[in-house]
């Protein structure tokens, strides 16, 4: 016997202007977020691309793994499908964010919410927090960090490209200081969600 | 998952509700649900809500030769894909027929009628034309997949612009969108389907049926037709009989729908248009509604990264530093190297149990270093067999050593514990840094 759990995330990983250059470090694009936007699934996300993106499912997986309570659903199979709608640069980072959505809107137990965020490392060492797709592409090294939401401890890192220790460490403060501001949006997005007024 | 079935109690009730002229949305006999059309920020993206059913339509390009019997014509290429989001029945490898029937009459309905003009995408007769591309996701499934689905493939199409082309003799140029703005494609008309369902053999008639209502109808009659009243696709599946002057009735209602919707569409198109021009804010992002409790959005935010550098530097004195890694490979034939010495084999332990009594002390096998990505492997040094081995593990193996003093037999064990798995996920990200730093 067995049951199964969808959940849903549709990613928006846009900007509606083009992007205005910004100096060196450090903002985050605006991002926006809809829950329970489906009325079949209780929580799913698929890819466009397929075949070639396997190593991108796996990451996401193994994030969800380390965070979700299997125990308390044995026999259980929980589907997360993920549908890339645009990809304008943080693809990665954009499809955790959605996929823990998701799940807390399926009402999967967790024991920590988890978000990802993408930095940049150009060739003059400047870091850039959530870079757009161009200045993925002419980036030295493109990390990307899934952070948990009880102590920032790093989940999962998936990087591309040459770097150092030291600018590795930075990275990562960076990403944590990244962090508790997505974990903010969470918070009052699930907050204006649940509200009564 | 298997489609949950439909209770009989609940088909009695749409049944007998359509008897008395009732729907469970309150909708009349012909009416359609809400449509609304949204674009992104790409040209040729697009999204269709019909009701609940949502369609997200993509459009692209490429230039390729064209086929052999038709050198001047550009080639057109339609996939709709259920999603599995849609529906908790539509599993990867499970839905075909309604997936062929749905593609199929996508693609009649959309290259048959010649809405595309294909001449125009002819850039060198019989040696490069424009491969255009539309892939259509279904998101969620609320019934009527071949409307919402027929909408947003026109929608992509008249929304998208392709690159810009000159040809010079023998020279094609292909400008970027920064050079020259892209083209429209040139589309002569625009066919939208039109589903009727009937019900107790085709007493009772139902335009756009939601979920529940295609679940218990008797058949379906889809009519593709454009606002200047041609019919360009007509098919009728179920098995129902239908009567000509019924056939008839429901083209004429069609046609009026499709005068509706196609209205709808070109006011969705010319907003975009307006607001693109215009330098305003578009894409799906604009379009999540403010108001909306579901919905939350936030601004630009910037973040004080000034205390990064000292923070890091922190860290890393720390830190201790990275231990000693083997790191001079041996090279054992040419084209074979060896770095490091492997985890000790316990693939061959079950029937082999007896030779390691014979061979005594030493089992280091020496096995070709293999990075494990996913998992973490801890090894300890062999070297005492007192000691007891653990070996940190992957979703299915836990090795428990029984006697540590003698050989060990190892069992494999199915592992339940979720914890043992957070831990291990750290590793393989340490030994990477490690590897990194020591080259």
């Amino acid at each position: 016997m067995e049951e199964e759990m969808h959940t849903d995330a549709k990613i928006r990983a846009e900007i509606g202007t083009g992007c205005s250059p910004r100096g060196p470090g450090c903002s985050l694009r605006h991002f926006a977020c809809e829950q329970n936007l489906l009325s079949r699934p209780d929580g799913s996300a698929s890819f466009l691309q397929g075949v070639a993106e396997k190593s991108r499912e796996r990451l996401i997986r193994n994030t969800c793994e380390a965070v979700i309570l299997g125990t308390l659903h044995p026999r259980t199979s929980i589907t997360v499908v993920l549908q890339v709608v645009s990809d304008a640069g943080s693809l990665l980072a954009c499809c955790l964010n959605a996929a823990c959505m998701a799940l807390v809107d399926a009402g999967v137990p967790m024991r920590a919410l988890f978000c990802g965020v993408t930095c940049a490392l150009d060739s003059d060492g400047t870091l850039v927090l959530d870079p757009t797709s161009k200045q993925e592409k002419e980036a030295r090294a493109v990390l990307t960090f899934a952070l948990d939401s009880v102590e920032r401890k790093l989940l999962m890192s998936s990087t591309k490209g040459l770097y150092s220790d030291s600018e590795l460490q930075q990275c990562l403060a960076a990403a944590q200081a990244a962090s508790q501001h997505v974990f903010r949006f969470y918070r009052e997005s699930l907050q204006r969600r649940y509200s009564k007024s | 998952m298997k489609e949950t079935p439909l209770s009989n109690c609940e088909r009695r009730f749409l049944l007998r509700a359509i008897e008395e002229k009732k729907r469970l949305d309150g909708r009349q006999t012909y009416d359609y649900r809400n449509i609304r059309i949204s674009f992104g920020t790409d040209y040729g993206c697009c999204m269709v809500e019909l009701g609940k059913t949502r369609v997200l339509g993509q459009v692209s390009c490429e230039l390729v030769s064209p086929k052999l019997n038709r050198a001047t014509e550009g080639i057109l290429f339609f996939n709709l894909e259920l999603s599995q989001m849609a529906a908790p029945a539509f599993e990867p490898g499970r839905q075909s027929d309604l997936l062929v029937k749905l593609n199929r009459l996508l693609e009649r309905c959309l290259r048959n009628s010649k809405c595309i003009d294909t001449e125009s995408l002819c850039v060198v007769a019989g040696e490069k034309v424009w491969q255009i591309r539309v892939d259509l996701h279904l998101l969620n499934h609320d019934g009527n997949i071949i409307d919402a689905a027929s909408i947003a493939a026109i929608v992509a199409l008249c929304h998208f612009r392709r690159p810009d082309v000159s040809v010079q003799g023998d020279e094609i140029t292909l400008y970027t969108p920064e050079e020259r703005d892209p083209v429209p494609l040139s589309i002569h008309h625009m066919p939208i389907c039109v589903s009727f369902a009937f019900f107790q053999q085709g007493t009772y008639l139902l335009v756009d049926p939601n979920e529940r209502e295609e679940r218990v109808m008797d058949g379906l009659l889809v009519i593709a037709m454009n606002k200047h009243r041609e019919i360009c696709t007509i098919q009728s599946s179920g098995g129902i009989m239908l009567l000509k002057d019924q056939v008839l009735r429901c083209s004429k209602i069609a046609g009026v729908k499709v005068a509706e919707i196609t209205e709808l569409i070109l006011k969705a198109l010319e907003n975009d248009q307006k607001v693109r021009k215009e330098g305003g804010k578009f894409g799906f992002a604009e379009s999540i509604a403010n108001q909306r409790i579901t919905a939350f959005k936030m601004e630009k935010a910037p973040i004080d990264t000034s205390d990064v550098e000292e923070k890091a530097e922190e860290i890393i004195a720390e830190a201790e530093p990275p231990s000693e890694v083997v790191s001079t490979p041996v090279l054992w034939t040419p084209g074979t190297a060896q770095i490091g010495e492997g985890v000790e084999n316990s693939w061959g332990d079950l029937e082999d149990s007896e030779k390691e009594d014979d061979e005594g002390g030493g089992d280091e096998a020496i096995i070709l270093d293999s990075i494990k990505m996913d998992t973490g492997v801890e090894v300890s040094d062999i070297g005492s067999q007192d000691a007891p081995i653990i070996l940190s593990d992957s979703e299915e193996e836990e090795m428990i050593i029984l006697e540590p003093d003698k050989n060990p037999k190892k069992i494999r064990t199915q592992t339940t514990s979720a914890k043992q798995e957070k831990a291990p996920s750290k590793k393989p990200v340490k030994r990477r840094k490690k590897k990194r730093a020591a080259n």
